[in-house]
């Protein structure tokens, strides 16, 4: 890495400044250029058509009698929520404490595997099958084995939350660490930086916003796996009260689970939205 | 020396060079590419004064950055040598300032913090700088415009910010890469007179590499003229122009003569 600047003919031009050369198989940057409310009028009109719709939905399961183990009316599903909350709480507790220890977890070695492996091309070209086949097989299918290693408690539900994170993180970091510019690196080799200062002032920076991606994603990817442990597993969590309230047809409680797993999803995309305009906003 | 520059067709008395700062001896230079060895530079010698303003002018791909790489240490050369102030470069030295080509500002950076880059790599404490930065500032125009964004900047305004960052840890050797190559007409005159402006306050010896005769001309006070690749030293040229330079000498009979020759100069070494 600390002489690939040495050998290269210096012809510098627009195309190699500082853009995504390839983009790897994955793009998930749509994820993070979502057009937001640009003003009051704006807002007001996203927020009311919203309002709408659910009040249209609820009118109309009303209207057409819709029985409740088909579509429960959103006021039923709000009602399930207030009075299962405090029954629910405890289940939250175990979904978010396997989401983030084994997002914690993958997205740790998920970067820093990204970061030494595209140093080295040649290994980077051996783990990358695996990587896909960790990315692309969907890591629940594992969840019986590993309950089987590791008991029923947390253990193996984190392991393939991290399973699941660590990779996707991984290959979307890769990319970012890929995206080379010479020109950069030559500006802060010639005021005598070394490899670690180019790491961090040059290469670090540019991988950013595709790292922040990678998070998100991985994000996503992991309550998913998370929920569907569960569902596997049984026992405690959110994902365990779905297959419980779906089997004893409480529709409006198994509703009121999707909408609190739809706000633990919510959060984690606004949050690295938010981190992705404040560190990644100078790429738009 | 003076024996030196008797190949220029102006010879004018090549007014007792000053000291001398960098000597670039021999200098070879061969890139190992996927077809081949490529020869970038054919043992390429000149020397370099004190003060001294010198444009390398040559065609596209004549190993023009490749001998600036060279000289500022970030390519070592395949055979011979080059000194500044008597000692060889091996690698960046502090003394030395590069421009690049475009302006080459870090786009996750304000302004400021860009300017600041060298520092931070240089572990320097920019306090003692502070007022030498801001006069910089003033004197392109960018006073202001510390907390914007490179996007946020015009692609002149963007090359002024790489000539501050470039002079704010103060060099005594700016090594400038085509930096107005990609700027329009206007602008680069604009660029041109403002750095010829800097260069008479603040005295830094300069090489500068570009594709137009007519920049070199106007601003050098020597003129290297390169072969196309390999890239050789095919004359000197000393320009005979008053200083300050004017956007008006550049109609001047002198500056369009020597403009035609030096022209002619490289389209009769393409032919060979």
């Amino acid at each position: 890495m600390a002489d690939e600047l040495l050998e290269k003919i210096p012809e510098f031009r627009k195309d190699t400044d500082v853009k995504p050369q390839d983009e790897g198989f994955i793009d998930w940057t749509a994820l993070t250029h979502v057009p937001t409310a640009r003003n009051r009028r704006e807002f007001l009109i996203i927020v009311g058509v919203a309002v709408v719709v659910v009040t249209t939905i609820e009118i109309l399961i009303r209207a057409f009698q819709v029985p409740n183990y088909v579509l429960p009316a959103p006021s039923g599903i709000f009602n399930a929520l207030v009075n299962n909350f405090e029954t629910l709480l405890p289940h939250i507790g175990v979904t978010l404490q396997e989401l983030v220890g084994g997002y914690l977890i993958g997205a740790t070695i998920g970067i820093l595997l990204a970061g030494v492996v595209t140093q080295a091309p040649l290994v980077e070209k051996i783990i990358t099958p695996y990587i896909i086949l960790l990315v692309t097989t969907p890591m629940l299918a594992l969840v019986p084995l590993l309950v089987l290693r590791l008991g029923f408690g947390l253990e193996p539900r984190i392991v393939a939350v991290a399973l699941a994170v660590g990779p996707m993180v991984m290959i979307n970091s890769a990319t970012g660490f890929r995206r080379t510019d010479l020109a950069k690196i030559a500006l802060a080799r010639s005021y005598g930086a070394n490899t670690l200062q180019i790491f961090y002032k040059i290469r670090f920076p540019i991988a950013l916003p595709m790292i922040i991606v990678g998070l998100m994603v991985g994000g996503i990817f992991g309550l998913l796996t998370a929920v569907g442990a569960e569902m596997v597993g049984g026992g405690v969590g959110l994902g365990s009260r779905l297959v419980y309230y779906s089997s004893l047809a409480r529709m409006e409680a198994f509703f009121a689970t999707i909408l609190i797993i739809a706000t633990i999803g919510i959060t984690m995309y606004v949050i690295f939205f938010l981190i992705g305009k404040k560190w990644a906003s100078w790429e738009a | 020396m003076a024996a030196e520059a008797q190949t220029t067709p102006t010879t004018a008395a090549a007014s007792a060079r000053p000291s001398t700062r960098l000597v670039i001896d021999k200098a070879t230079k061969i890139y190992q590419t996927a077809t081949g060895p490529l020869l970038a530079l054919d043992s390429f010698s000149a020397e370099i004064g004190e003060g001294e303003f010198v444009c390398v002018v040559g065609p596209s791909g004549c190993g023009k950055t490749t001998l600036l790489w060279a000289l500022s240490g970030l390519h070592p050369l395949t055979s011979g040598a080059i000194t500044l102030d008597g000692t060889p470069v091996k690698g960046p030295r502090p003394e030395i300032g590069m421009v690049f080509q475009e302006a080459n500002l870090l786009p996750w950076r304000n302004l400021m913090k860009n300017i600041l880059f060298p520092f931070e790599i240089k572990r320097l404490d920019a306090a003692p700088y502070r007022t030498r930065i801001q006069h910089l500032l003033e004197t392109v125009g960018l006073a202001g415009f510390e907390n914007k964004f490179p996007r946020e900047l015009s692609g002149g305004m963007q090359q002024r910010a790489s000539l501050v960052r470039c002079l704010s840890f103060d060099p005594s050797v700016m090594l400038m890469d085509e930096p107005f190559g990609a700027l329009d007409a206007f602008t680069r005159d604009e660029m041109n007179l403002l750095l010829l402006k800097l260069w008479s306050e603040q005295r830094k010896t300069i090489v500068f590499v570009t594709h137009s005769i007519v920049e070199a001309l106007f601003m050098a006070d020597r003129i290297l003229v390169m072969t196309p690749r390999p890239g050789r030293l095919a004359r000197e040229v000393v320009v005979n122009l008053p200083r300050p330079r004017t956007l008006e000498m550049q109609s001047s009979p002198y500056f369009v003569e020597t403009a035609r020759e030096i022209k002619e100069l490289i389209h009769a070494s393409v032919k060979k």
